[in-house]
């Protein structure tokens, strides 16, 4: 628990980040915020196919099928956005102590999961097609 | 690309391509705005109308004093913006649960 509150604060605080190492060349610094960047728009483009999902698409046969995925994809654009925080700390601190960046399974799991959904989908809308 | 003697030297690039990096996110996040402003007009709920498009009000100011700061490190611009995106993601949440 420490150790969350404690990793929260370093989000908040740039002294806090900037207090290890040594300043590495500004270029990185805005190249891992750039990739930040990226991966926020990818968790932004999930909560926006969760709104539109809600709103545009017909009720599925199954019930609740559709909000079910909706919300989904609301909550898994929001683990994103935050593991795009954590993520950018970590590679920051990284750099200025000189280290290898940190591995990361998350965008693994990502894929996998939106694999998953896609292929639900898929069967889903064969199954209404063939009834 | 360039010769690495020029690459070597890009005063202002870094800088630039990060803010149009910014603006995209912009973009991107104005879509969610409206698409939760949207979702929240279908049930007349205008508090949440007006809060969807506020927050996008908030974002672009924390996007543009980030620019402005004019310093490498970011401040709280990042963690401020993966708030935001948690925000309409919870708010879309609530949203689609209370229809």
């Amino acid at each position: 628990m420490r150790g969350v509150l404690g990793a929260i604060r370093r989000w908040f605080d740039p002294e806090e980040v900037r207090r290890v190492g040594t300043t590495p060349d500004y270029r990185y610094s805005l190249a891992n915020e750039r990739t930040f960047l990226a991966w926020i728009r990818t968790g932004l483009a999930l909560v926006a196919g969760g709104l539109a999902t809600a709103q545009f698409l017909p009720p599925l046969p199954i019930t609740h099928l559709r909000e079910v995925i909706s919300v989904a994809l609301l909550l898994l654009g929001g683990a994103v956005a935050v593991r795009a925080v954590d993520r950018w700390a970590r590679t920051e601190r990284a750099m200025r102590l000189g280290r290898d960046l940190p591995a990361s399974r998350f965008p693994a799991l990502l894929a996998i999961l939106v694999g998953l959904g896609a292929a639900l989908l898929v069967v889903t809308v064969l199954v209404q097609a063939f009834e | 690309m360039n010769a690495p003697q020029e690459s070597r030297n890009d005063p202002g690039l870094s800088r630039e391509r990060t803010w149009l990096a910014w603006s995209r996110t912009l973009l991107v996040a104005a879509g969610v705005a409206v698409l939760t402003a949207r979702l929240a007009a279908t049930e007349r709920d205008l508090l949440n109308v007006a809060l969807a498009l506020a927050g996008w009000t908030a974002l672009f100011t924390v996007a543009f004093r980030r620019y402005r700061s004019r310093r490498a490190g970011p401040g709280p611009a990042l963690p401020l913006f993966a708030l935001f995106t948690v925000g309409y993601a919870a708010l879309g949440t609530l949203l689609v649960l209370n229809r």
